[in-house]
């Protein structure tokens, strides 16, 4: 044997290669768009070596509604109801950021009591948001269970929603000055005992299958590790960047409404991978929850909207009595209000990341420009350097992570 | 107290540091609304940004944000939203271009820019020099035009629908059932830019400012519109429900068939 292994030391096939040594070229599949893992309608073309991904070009724009033409040509208030469907799992979030760019224009002060109830609903929207995004993402990488069980409080929240505004994703309920209307106090003492029962109980016992399940660590921990500079090269937002380790959230840096006044920690990641994002998305929810409670104890009583009747319309008992209040009630929802000219860009810290609006206004009655900084669309676009060297299977872990919505990221 | 959108601490002399770093290339500074623009000379974008994020600490570029003003000469204006984690500070830096002159590319500074440039060439048309990758992103495979442009109509130009006869998704022109409606709530004794039907013929008073012609009446509704109760369906070729030019297609290609 040492004698034939001696006669083939120095010997080479590279001119004339035999037939195992020919080359493979690479091929390149379709992954999408529809795929029950690709979370909508995106198609990604990724060029495989093998099972490992050498490139990955993300094709979006599927789901392109002309969101922001379409804005250009209605009033501050019409425009409202398309935010809802940017996001549509989290849509009091995107809402959030083109009330808040509205008010900073008109200069408009919202009472003390619509920044509680706009909080605490931005939080329950959150909570909500990550049941959904924790949930497929278990299931994209094999586990059933857990989803159900977390589509159980998804269900309670958007009960919630319903009550509060009458409708159970599109709520249209944060308006210009305020809330569109005030909550009842049951639904208040409702989500109360709900916090304090069945949402540590699902969520806790749903996260017990999954934080230290052997095989779900297998597919996330080492998984798409992303450093902090290339975090803040590609401009990630939200969990993404928190994943990597960087405490940044908007709610803390540049509180908004009465952010400022609650007490919430910011996890971050410590080895940026999927795992941390996972795990980053799993305290949030917990923090969601203290947000609500400490929103629930120090919630004063008031008036729910500005007084400003030039921008927020008065209650309808009043328009049926008052000659004034009809003219305000007609005039602001055919004409709508007019916003000085000037430009905002205002970005609030949505369950997905920054979301930003970049308001430019003329001094009429309808936006000149609405410019939506979805979060998904920088997030999706690292997808190519984030995958690059792994497998195949790990795209949907990595999808799973990033928590893409498509509404919001072709707008 | 004011609006409760998000605060940001004024970092103080920040504007005059700025303008410093960026010397010969700042055109204008901008304080409104407690937010900083900056509109730099177009040629010394790249430049301006690099500056901005080595020695001011600039680390994110967040957003590139296309606007369209078809009045000025350089109608076209690219917005870039710039944060800084470490002073937490926004900043917006400006340049003006127009349907010709490219834009440096800022991809070598932020990857995310590739994509966010992608977006404002396919929206407005503004070309990114250095770009390696300006593909339209958000429209169709082959779409024609730049939809955010302000001369572009809100309906686009084409619509599509599957074709049952050819068995594929067809393109044909926009048909609208209604016209669209856009309804002007600029009061008439505060400077609406037009004559209300009628003032063109009164006399105008010496000095006054000459009147803009009165906008064109709306087209005649189209005659023949289907009754309410026949209702309109595709099922069968000759009925497209896209209007009489295509019907009488979509009957002559299923003659040529047969």
């Amino acid at each position: 044997m040492s004698d034939y292994l001696e006669k083939l030391d120095h010997l080479t096939d590279a001119a004339d290669p035999s037939f195992g040594d020919t080359e493979i070229q690479n091929y390149t599949i379709n992954f999408g768009p529809q795929h029950p893992a690709a979370h909508g309608v995106l198609r990604l073309v990724m060029e495989l070596d093998g099972e490992i991904v050498e490139r990955c070009d993300p094709h979006v724009g599927l789901l392109h509604r002309g969101t922001e033409k379409l804005i250009e040509y209605k009033t501050y208030l019409q425009a409202l109801p398309y935010f809802d469907r940017l996001d549509y799992c989290s849509p009091l979030g995107m809402e959030h950021s083109y009330v808040l760019a509205i008010e900073k224009l008109l200069n408009l002060e919202v009472p003390l009591r619509a920044q509680y109830l706009r909080v605490f609903f931005a939080e329950l929207t959150r909570i909500c948001n990550h049941m959904l995004n924790l949930g497929s993402h278990v299931m994209d990488v094999g586990a059933m269970t857990p989803n159900l069980w977390l589509f159980e409080i998804r269900e309670d929240c958007l009960n919630f929603f319903e009550r509060a505004s009458g409708a159970r994703m599109h709520s249209a309920w944060f308006r210009p000055g305020g809330v569109h209307q005030d909550v009842p106090l049951k639904l208040l003492t409702d989500i109360a005992d709900w916090l304090d029962t069945r949402l540590p109980r699902l969520f806790e016992d749903a996260m017990s299958l999954v934080v230290d399940n052997r095989i779900f660590k297998q597919r996330n921990v080492d998984i798409a590790v992303v450093s902090k500079e290339d975090a803040l090269k590609w401009g990630f937002s939200g969990p993404m960047i928190r994943g990597s380790g960087i405490p940044w959230d908007i709610r803390k840096a540049q509180p908004y409404d009465v952010y400022d006044r609650m007490e919430f920690d910011v996890p971050v990641g410590t080895n940026f991978d999927c795992y941390d994002r996972f795990m980053v998305r799993v305290e949030e929810v917990r923090q969601s929850a203290r947000i609500m409670k400490q929103c629930l104890s120090e919630m004063p009583e008031g008036p729910i909207a500005s007084f400003d009747r030039k921008v927020s319309p008065p209650k309808r008992g009043e328009m049926k009595r008052s000659m004034e209040a009809l003219i305000h009630h007609f005039k602001l929802y055919t004409e709508g209000f007019h916003v000085p000219a000037g430009e905002v860009y205002v970005a609030t810290e949505s369950p997905k990341g920054e979301f930003g609006v970049y308001l430019v206004a003329d001094g009429s009655n309808k936006p000149y420009r609405c410019k939506i900084r979805p979060t998904a669309f920088s997030h999706l676009q690292a997808m190519d350097f984030m995958m690059k060297g792994h497998m195949l299977a790990d795209t949907t872990a990595v999808l799973g992570a990033m928590d893409i919505v498509f509404g919001e990221c072709d707008r | 107290m004011g609006h409760s959108a998000p605060r940001i601490a004024t970092i103080d002399g920040i504007a005059q540091e700025i303008a410093g770093l960026l010397g010969s290339m700042l055109v204008e500074t901008v304080d409104h609304a407690d937010e900083l623009s900056f509109t730099v000379v177009r040629e010394k974008l790249a430049d301006a940004l690099v500056a901005l994020h080595d020695k001011a600490q600039y680390q994110q570029l967040m957003e590139i944000a296309g606007v369209d003003y078809p009045e000025r000469p350089e109608r076209f204006e690219v917005c870039y939203h710039l944060l800084s984690v470490t002073r937490n500070h926004r900043i917006r830096v400006k340049v003006s271009t127009d349907e010709d002159r490219p834009v440096p590319t800022v991809t070598h500074l932020w990857p995310v820019a590739g994509w966010l440039e992608r977006e404002v060439f396919d929206m407005y048309g503004v070309i990114f020099e250095g770009n390696a990758d300006l593909r339209r992103i958000l429209t169709d495979y082959g779409f024609k035009g730049h939809p955010q442009r302000k001369d572009f109509p809100l309906t686009g130009y084409v619509e599509l629908r599957y074709s049952e006869e050819d068995k594929r998704v067809v393109y044909e022109p926009v048909r609208l059932a209604q016209d669209f409606r856009s309804f002007d709530f600029m009061s008439p004794w505060e400077g609406a830019q037009y004559v209300l039907p009628g003032d063109e013929k009164a006399p105008q008073a010496p000095g006054a400012p000459s009147a803009a012609p009165a906008p064109p009446p709306p087209p005649a509704a189209p005659k023949g519109e289907p009754k309410a109760d026949t209702p309109k369906t595709t099922d069968k070729p000759g009925v497209s429900g896209a209007g009489e030019p295509a019907d009488s297609e979509a009957n002559k290609k299923s003659e040529d068939k047969a």
